[in-house]
């Protein structure tokens, strides 16, 4: 199983995701998430999907619970980068990704975050 | 045709991959790629973990009138579905997931059909035709 790092700058903590997620990656990374949180106290959580080809229903729902649990650690996270083929998907499919924010690109969820740390 | 295995989670990745590649040589579009392989990665999901394993068949098909597609279909020799209908309704779930599973890949291909027998296994099949 791949990990994906996460990378801390300032306080926010960026996730690049460059790998062909399998379920077990994603959950990993939740439970990374929320130990870098706690152990940082990180304001903000940015997570980049520029390079993910599909976000399916379990993929978004772990997403999705990121950005939740994130809250209970007072950070916030902005998800990043989406494809349009993935948008589109993901509309179709009929999920919301709720407990996340979204920005068209790193830059722009950076100034999103900027607001509050 | 190829025929993957789907017995553990970099499965699921590899019959993604195979996927992508046969409706890009089928000349699908990026979003006629992303929604196949979004439909193909809940199903072998689906044959993973509620089916206890099993296999994807993935090849390229052509209709009456000549336009090249996908076709993918997923076997387990699982407990089955007791009811599909219910099955195929959004929200529905056992796994604790959205239940957006097997009705959002319904949605994301042109057709699809799924036969299951209690004790016997469960087969779906989905094809996508390019635009």
């Amino acid at each position: 199983m791949e990990r994906v790092p996460i990378l801390k700058i300032g306080s926010t903590l960026l996730v690049s995701i460059q790998v062909d997620l399998q379920d077990q990656s994603v959950q990993q990374l939740q439970e990374d998430v929320a130990e870098r949180i706690a152990a940082t106290g990180a304001k903000g959580v940015i997570i980049d999907i520029t390079a993910v080809e599909i976000v399916d229903s379990f993929i978004g729902r772990m997403l999705s619970m990121i950005g939740s649990m994130s809250r209970l650690f007072d950070a916030q996270t902005v998800l990043v980068g989406m494809r349009p083929a993935v948008a589109i998907t993901l509309v179709e499919l009929g999920l919301t990704l709720d407990g996340v924010q979204t920005a068209l690109n790193t830059e722009k969820g950076l100034r999103l975050l900027s607001g509050r740390s | 045709m190829d025929e993957l295995p789907i017995r553990a989670g970099d499965d699921v990745v590899r019959v993604r991959q195979q996927v992508r590649a046969v409706a890009g040589g089928a000349g699908m579009s990026l979003i006629d790629q992303t929604k196949v392989v979004t439909a193909a990665s809940e199903l072998a999901r689906n044959t993973l973990v509620h089916g206890g394993g099993g296999a994807a068949r993935i090849e390229q098909v052509t209709n009456a009138r000549g336009k090249p597609g996908i076709r993918v279909s997923f076997a387990d020799s699982g407990p089955g579905i007791p009811d599909v209908d219910l099955a195929l309704t959004d929200g529905w779930t056992t796994g604790g997931g959205m239940g957006l599973g097997l009705s959002g890949a319904r949605r994301l291909v042109d057709e699809f059909s799924l036969t299951t027998e209690a004790g016997a296994g469960t087969t779906v099949v989905m094809t996508k035709w390019a635009r």
